[in-house]
């Protein structure tokens, strides 16, 4: 028994093909977080002193900005993803797409001032 | 009617909104670091409130068993471990794991002397 409706067989219409994307994206920044996040917290706790000038000592070492940026990336990547899910189940209604559009907003905010300022402090522009 | 798959699924949810939130704090602190030592002294005065401080706890909180469960998540999806009585063993496995990582993370990040290796 075929489970595609006889409309559908006429005009030979298939799925859009897109249904997988979201899946295999949390996927795969889910792998990539695993490394990325235990180094992020590993550092964080090992840095002993958040002054300043320790700080930046530590984010201009171009390892420490390269895993950065590659982690805040792919941390809003993710989060994004995730929290599109909750708002698309637990929201209803006409707030629902404009729930969706802010979260996607903040999350390019999030992500591109998080990368300008690992970049600015990456190129001395902090000291 | 408490069921541990409800459990395991909404603590997934809720931790990984928190650490949303926690990307939040990050990029503030991120700002204030590129924005020079003026402003750093400003901001390390609000993110050393004690309030934050307790939000760093939590986000350690989250973080670990987020971690754990989505290892879990990752194991799944290769088809493995989808019986009723391995979920349980792993849902086991998931609990005590992420409680022995947050013990570790917070002793490491709130115990004086810690880390003085």
């Amino acid at each position: 028994m075929s489970l595609r409706s006889p409309l559908g067989k006429v005009l030979g219409t298939g799925s859009a093909k897109e249904g997988v994307h979201h899946w295999w994206m949390q996927r795969l920044t889910s792998i990539a977080l695993v490394p990325l996040t235990i180094w992020f917290v590993v550092s964080l706790l090992s840095l002993g002193s958040f002054e300043h000038v320790a700080v930046i000592t530590w984010m201009a070492q171009s390892w420490t900005a390269l895993l950065l940026v590659l982690f805040i990336l792919v941390a809003t990547w993710h989060s994004q993803l995730g929290v599109r899910v909750v708002v698309e189940d637990y929201v209803h209604g006409g707030s629902k797409t404009l729930t969706l559009v802010l979260i996607t907003f903040i999350h390019a905010v999030v992500a591109a001032a998080g990368i300008f300022a690992v970049l600015k402090v990456a190129f001395g522009g902090a000291a | 009617m408490f069921r541990y798959t409800l459990f395991t699924s909404f603590a997934n949810r809720v931790t990984g909104l928190v650490l949303s939130l926690g990307l939040l704090v990050l990029v503030y602190w991120l700002m204030a670091v590129a924005s020079g030592a003026a402003a750093y002294e400003r901001a390390f005065g609000i993110l050393s409130m004690p309030i934050f401080k307790l939000f760093y706890a939590v986000l350690l909180l989250t973080f670990s068993y987020h971690l754990v469960a989505g290892l879990r998540h990752l194991v799944w999806d290769t088809g493995r471990g989808l019986e009723r009585e391995q979920s349980k063993r792993s849902a086991w496995i998931v609990g005590i794991v992420s409680v022995l990582l947050m013990i570790a993370f917070l002793y490491w990040a709130f115990c004086p002397g810690a880390h003085q290796s």
